[in-house]
C-alpha cells in the first residue's frame, strides 16, 4: 500500500478526476466572476472592459453600503445570538440533562431541517395584523396593548428575523458544541470541583478553554453562514420595508438577474467573499493570540 | 530556476489571463437594428413563453389551436413553456444571448423598448408592420395600439389584455351611506371618513405587492398635473421633486395615515385584498378590469357581481388632468421572435390576432385589446359595464412607473412601504426616485 501511495503517477492518476471536476465547477466560475466584475453589461448587449469602476461604483452607490451595513449587523447579531444560546444548550445538555437530554437535543434540532423558505413564512403569518392575525399580535392584545404591525418597520423586521435565525439553527450549534463539551474529559472536570470550582467559575476556566477549538470553529462558521443570508430575508420581508433589510446578496442577485448587470454584480458577489475572507482571518487571528496569551 | 513563488504567480496570472480573453472576446456589443419583419425561418413548433401567473394565456391559445387555428397548428404544432414571471429579464436574457429565444414570448417593459437589449439587437418583431402584411393590423383596436405604442415606444406586444384600472366599488355601501361616486379627491377622503366611521375599511389595499399604493400615487399626479406628467420626468422637462408632484406622494400617505386602507395593509397580499373587497368588508379597491375574473367568480364574489361598480380615479381640484382619462394598460409585453418569424409563424399570427378576442372574452370574459369578430352571448354584466366604459374611453392615461427603467421602478415599489408608514417623507421618496432615475438614464 505505501508502494502505491508513494508513487507519484499513482497519486495524480486517483486525485485528477476530482481536482478536474472541482476546477470546472468551482475555480473556473470563480475566476470568471472576478473577471466579469472589471466588465459592463450582460451577455445579450455584450461586455464593455470599464477597469475599475465597478469598484468605485460600489463604495459610492447608497443601495450597496446600506446591503454591506445590513449583512454586517445581521451577522454580528445573529452569529452571537446563536453561538451564546448554542452554548447555553450545549451546556445544559451536559451538565443539567446529562444521559436524559436525547429528547431535548432532538425537539431544539428539528426546526434545522425545515426549509428556510417555510420557516420565514410561518414567522410572516406568527406576527401578521389585520383580518388574518397571527397569535403574537393575539397574545399583546390579550395583555390590553395595540396589535404591532413589525414587518413594516426595520427594527420589526429585523427582530423577527433574528429571532427566527435563532430558533432554526441554534439547535445545530448546541449539537455542534456539545461534541466539543463531550471531549472534555471528565477527569479534568472532578478535579476542579474537587478544587473548589463550581458553576460559573467551573465554566469559565475549564469548560470554555478546552471547548475553545470548536466555539471558534463555530463562531467562523455561524458568520460565514449568516454573512450570506439570503433566503430568509428574501422570504420574510423581502428585503423590506423600503430595501431597509435586504442584505447584500439579495443586492447582488438583484443587480445581476433583475437589472442584467453581471458586471457590477459580480463585483458585488468579490466584496461579500473579501469580507467572508476578512472577518474568518480576524476570528482566527483574535482565537490565535487568546491561545498564546 | 524558477522559486516556487514566481511560479505561484506565473499560474495566479496565467489564470487571470484565461478568464479575461474569453470575456474580452464577448464585449463590444452586438450589433443592433431594427426590429425587423418576415424576413426569419419557421421554426419545428410554435413555442409559447408565458408567465406561470396567467394561466389564462396558455389556455386560450390551446383553445385557439383546438378550434379557429386548427389548420396552422396541424402546419406548426403549438408547444407551451412557462416561467415564473419575476424571473422574465434573467431567463429572456440568457436565452437570447444563446440564440434560443422561442417563437412567442413574454418579456420585461424596458427590454422591449427600442433602447432596451432586445429592442437595440433587433429581436422583437413589429408587428405593425407584420401585421399589415398580413392585411390583419385593423384587428388590433386602436386604443390598444396607442397603450402600447406610448409604453414600448413601438407596436411589439400583443394586448392579450386590455385592461382599464380603477377604483371599484361596493354599490351596496354606497348606497346605505347614502354615497355616490366621489367626482373629486377632496370628496373621495370625505367619503373614506365616513365609510371608515360606518365601520368599514375604505379601501381594500395589497401593500405587499407595492403597486396598487404606487399607481394612486401616479393617478393623483396625472389629475394635478395632466396626462403627460409622467411623460415630462422621463424627458427631463419636470422633476419628481417639483411641488405638486410631492404633493401626490403626501396625499397617498396621508390616506394610509388616517387609517383608510385598513390593518396590516403593508403585508396584505392579492387574495386577502380581493377577499376582503369582494365579500363586503371594504368599500373600495383600486385594481385593474382583470379583476373581472375574480368578480365573475360567484364562490368570490358574496356580495354579488351586480353589487360591483367602477368609477375612475377623481378629479383634483384645479388640477390639470380630468375624471375621463382613466389608465390603461395591455398586459405583460409578449413579443415575437423575428428570427423564426416565417410563413407558417405568420399564419399563427394573423389567426391569434383574428380570433383571441371573440375567444377569451366567450371563455372567460377578459378584454383584450383585439377586435371582437362574430357575436359572443352569454356576456356576465359586470364585464359588460366594462366593456361600455372602454368604449367610451377617448383619452387614457399609463401608470407611475410606466417609463421609469427597471431599477427605478423596484425603487418605487420597495420604497412606498416606507413612505405609507409614515418612515419616508414624501420629499425623500420622490428623491430618491429622482435620483435613481436620473443615474439610469
Amino acid at each position: 500500500m505505501k508502494r502505491v501511495f508513494g508513487d507519484r503517477k499513482t497519486i495524480i492518476i486517483l486525485l485528477a478526476p476530482t481536482l478536474i471536476i472541482y476546477v470546472l465547477v468551482k475555480l473556473v466560475p470563480v475566476a470568471w466572476s472576478f473577471g466579469l466584475s472589471f466588465f459592463e453589461g450582460n451577455t445579450l448587449r455584450g461586455f464593455t472592459f470599464v477597469g475599475g469602476a465597478n469598484f468605485a461604483k460600489f463604495f459610492t452607490d447608497p443601495a450597496a453600503i446600506q446591503s454591506l451595513w445590513v449583512s454586517i449587523i445581521f451577522a454580528v447579531l445573529a452569529t452571537v445570538g446563536q453561538i451564546v444560546l448554542g452554548y447555553l444548550l450545549a451546556l445544559l445538555y451536559v451538565f443539567v440533562l446529562r444521559k436524559g437530554s436525547a429528547f431535548v437535543r432532538t425537539a431544539v434540532f428539528f426546526p434545522m431541517v425545515l426549509p428556510t423558505v417555510a420557516v420565514a413564512l410561518l414567522f410572516r403569518s406568527l406576527v401578521s395584523v389585520g383580518d388574518n392575525q397571527g397569535p403574537v399580535n393575539d397574545v399583546i392584545n390579550f395583555f390590553g396593548g395595540h396589535s404591532v404591525e413589525f414587518l413594516a418597520s426595520t427594527t420589526g423586521t429585523m427582530i423577527i428575523a433574528l429571532v427566527m435565525t435563532y430558533w432554526s439553527s441554534m439547535g445545530f450549534y448546541a449539537i455542534l458544541m456539545y461534541t466539543g463539551l463531550l471531549d472534555i474529559p471528565d477527569e479534568i472536570i472532578e478535579s476542579a470541583r474537587l478544587d473548589g470550582a463550581n458553576g460559573w467559575r467551573l465554566v469559565r476556566h475549564i469548560v470554555i478553554p478546552l471547548s475553545l477549538p470548536i466555539l471558534i470553529s463555530s463562531i467562523i462558521f455561524s458568520f460565514n453562514a449568516t454573512l450570506k443570508v439570503f433566503d430568509s430575508l428574501l422570504a420574510l420581508n423581502n428585503g423590506g420595508p423600503g430595501t431597509s433589510t435586504a442584505p447584500l446578496t439579495l443586492y447582488m442577485f438583484r443587480t445581476a438577474f433583475e437589472y442584467a448587470e453581471y458586471g457590477y454584480g459580480s463585483t458585488i458577489a468579490l466584496v461579500l467573499t473579501l469580507l467572508c475572507l476578512v472577518f474568518t482571518l480576524a476570528i482566527f487571528r483574535s482565537s490565535r493570540r487568546r491561545a498564546e496569551d | 530556476m524558477l522559486s516556487r513563488r514566481t511560479r505561484r504567480s506565473m499560474l495566479a496570472a496565467g489564470v487571470a489571463l484565461t478568464t479575461l480573453i474569453p470575456l474580452a472576446a464577448c464585449s463590444g456589443g452586438s450589433s443592433g437594428g431594427p426590429a425587423s419583419g418576415a424576413a426569419g425561418k419557421d421554426p419545428a413548433k410554435f413555442t409559447v413563453l408565458t408567465a406561470n401567473e396567467n394561466p389564462t394565456l396558455a389556455k386560450e391559445l390551446d383553445a385557439l389551436a383546438a378550434g379557429a387555428c386548427k389548420s396552422e397548428n396541424d402546419a406548426l404544432p403549438i408547444e407551451h413553456q412557462t416561467l415564473a414571471q419575476a424571473d422574465t429579464v434573467q431567463k429572456i436574457t440568457l436565452l437570447a444571448s444563446q440564440g434560443a429565444l422561442p417563437t412567442h414570448f413574454i418579456a420585461g417593459t424596458a427590454m422591449v423598448r427600442p433602447d432596451g437589449d432586445l429592442g437595440k439587437a433587433g429581436l422583437v418583431l413589429d408587428y405593425k408592420k407584420a401585421l399589415t402584411d398580413l392585411g390583419a393590423w385593423d384587428q388590433i383596436l386602436p386604443a390598444a395600439a396607442s397603450t402600447i405604442q406610448s409604453v414600448y415606444g413601438h407596436e411589439v406586444s400583443l394586448p392579450y389584455q386590455y385592461n382599464v384600472e380603477g377604483i371599484w366599488y361596493n354599490k351596496q355601501i354606497f348606497t346605505k351611506l347614502g354615497l355616490t361616486p366621489p367626482q373629486t379627491f377632496d370628496e373621495l377622503l370625505t367619503d373614506a371618513k365616513k365609510i371608515k366611521d360606518a365601520g368599514y375599511t375604505p379601501f381594500a389595499m395589497d401593500g405587499k405587492d407595492a403597486w396598487p399604493i404606487t399607481r394612486l400615487i401616479g393617478m393623483y399626479i396625472f389629475r394635478s398635473v395632466g396626462p403627460d406628467a409622467m411623460k415630462a420626468v422621463q424627458d427631463g422637462a419636470a422633476k419628481l421633486t417639483d411641488a405638486a408632484y410631492v404633493q401626490a406622494a403626501d396625499q397617498v400617505q396621508k390616506l394610509a395615515e388616517a387609517g383608510y386602507f385598513g390593518k396590516g395593509f403593508i403585508s396584505e397580499d392579492a387574495a386577502t385584498a380581493n377577499n376582503d373587497f369582494l365579500t363586503g368588508k371594504a368599500a373600495m379597491k383600486y385594481d385593474g378590469s382583470w379583476l373581472l375574473a375574480n368578480i365573475n367568480d360567484p364562490s368570490q364574489t358574496t356580495i354579488g357581481a351586480d353589487n360591483v361598480g367602477l368609477m375612475p380615479f377623481p378629479a383634483v381640484d384645479g388640477g390639470k388632468g380630468s375624471i375621463d382619462q382613466w389608465a390603461a394598460n395591455a398586459g405583460a409585453a409578449m413579443a415575437m421572435n423575428p428570427k423564426t418569424y416565417g410563413p407558417k409563424v405568420g399564419a399563427w399570427l394573423k389567426c391569434i390576432v383574428t380570433n383571441y378576442g371573440a375567444q377569451a372574452l366567450k371563455d372567460q370574459g377578459v378584454v383584450s385589446g383585439f377586435k371582437v369578430n362574430g357575436t359572443v352571448d352569454n356576456v356576465p354584466p359586470a364585464t359588460k359595464m366594462v366593456q361600455e366604459k372602454v368604449a367610451d374611453i377617448s383619452q387614457t392615461v399609463l401608470w407611475f412607473e410606466a417609463l421609469m427603467d427597471g431599477k427605478s421602478t423596484a425603487l418605487a415599489q420597495s420604497n412606498v412601504s416606507l413612505l405609507a408608514t409614515g418612515q419616508m417623507t414624501a420629499q425623500d421618496y420622490m428623491s430618491q426616485l429622482q435620483t435613481s432615475i436620473d443615474a439610469n438614464k
